[in-house]
């Protein structure tokens, strides 16, 4: 499981390792969720969909778990 | 949640929001027609690999039940089953969205967009079956002997028979996709975690009905 998870995580750190591109500094102040045309604010709104489905089916997962044990 | 046995849910979510995230943000091919909708294959095609995996949970359970008669092994075929066409369900959907934008039309009769859907409408009668019939251990019986045989019917039709013509879709006919102008290694990077991710989540998703189903009928018996 441990080896599994550090597998999964060097995964995810080399797709960053590819997508620093060398550009021009911008003079603009855009801060992370201003920049790439604001994709970053789709992504949060993506991402916090997925995670409520994620906590909802822990959530009914932890009930179902209770009930499984009284009635056992 | 005991961390011991569930890790693979967490695993599931994390690789999922890992390619919710670097899907949307990685570098892709730039290619004709495709444009951006290239990144859809991180999307709609682990809802067919879920899919599949799902069904192949039906088959063995199906096999498994025939050997023991094991209850629990008719719960979670059927359940496998269930889960397993919603997610073809959703992959029927989000292939009609892409094509209409790359192929033109929402459907358009293409061997691969065909046999997908009997694909899906022989697990629908699967369930057809098991709704027919009233007792319970001839209902698990008939409908186990069904599934081992739709399944290697839904095999042939999804990746056979599309493969013998020509079709739109990639890794048909004279149309191979998968090959190295479609995707690069690190499209592959993303592809493949998103295809586990979404796996691992339709896996959970079975065993919650599968629990859900036991308890029920637990509690209906007291």
């Amino acid at each position: 499981m441990k080896k599994i998870f550090i597998l999964c995580l060097l995964t995810f750190v080399a797709q960053w390792a590819f997508a620093q591109e060398p550009t021009a500094a911008p003079v603009e102040m855009a801060d992370l969720l201003r920049s790439s045309g604001k994709i970053y604010v789709v992504i949060g709104t993506i991402s916090v969909v997925f995670i409520g489905l994620a906590i909802y089916l822990f959530s009914i997962d932890k009930r179902l778990s209770k009930l499984e044990k009284e009635h056992k | 949640m005991k961390i011991k046995s569930d890790w693979w849910k967490i695993l599931g979510v994390v690789l999922v929001l890992f390619s919710l995230f670097q899907g949307l943000m990685g570098r892709v091919p730039v290619l004709p027609i495709l444009h951006e909708t290239i990144r859809n294959i991180y999307y709609h095609v682990p809802m067919w690999f879920a899919m599949v995996i799902l069904f192949v949970f039906n088959a063995v359970y199906s096999i498994k039940y025939l050997s023991s008669g094991n209850e629990h092994h008719d719960n979670i075929a059927v359940e496998a089953a269930n889960v397993g066409l919603f997610l073809g369900v959703l992959g029927l959907l989000t292939g009609m969205l892409w094509a209409k934008y790359t192929w033109g039309e929402a459907w358009s009769n293409d061997p691969k967009q065909n046999s997908a859907a009997i694909g899906m409408l022989v697990y629908l009668a699967y369930f057809v079956l098991r709704g027919s019939l009233d007792e319970a251990q001839k209902r698990a019986k008939i409908s186990a002997v069904y599934s081992v045989f739709a399944f290697p019917v839904m095999i042939v039709l999804l990746f056979i028979l599309p493969r013998l013509t020509d079709s739109l879709h990639p890794g048909n006919g004279g149309n191979p996709g998968f090959n190295k102008y479609d995707m690069d290694n690190q499209m592959r990077m993303v592809f493949y975690p998103a295809v586990i991710g979404w796996i691992l989540i339709g896996v959970w998703v079975m065993q919650i009905r599968v629990r859900l189903l036991e308890i029920t009928n637990q509690i209906l018996e007291n």
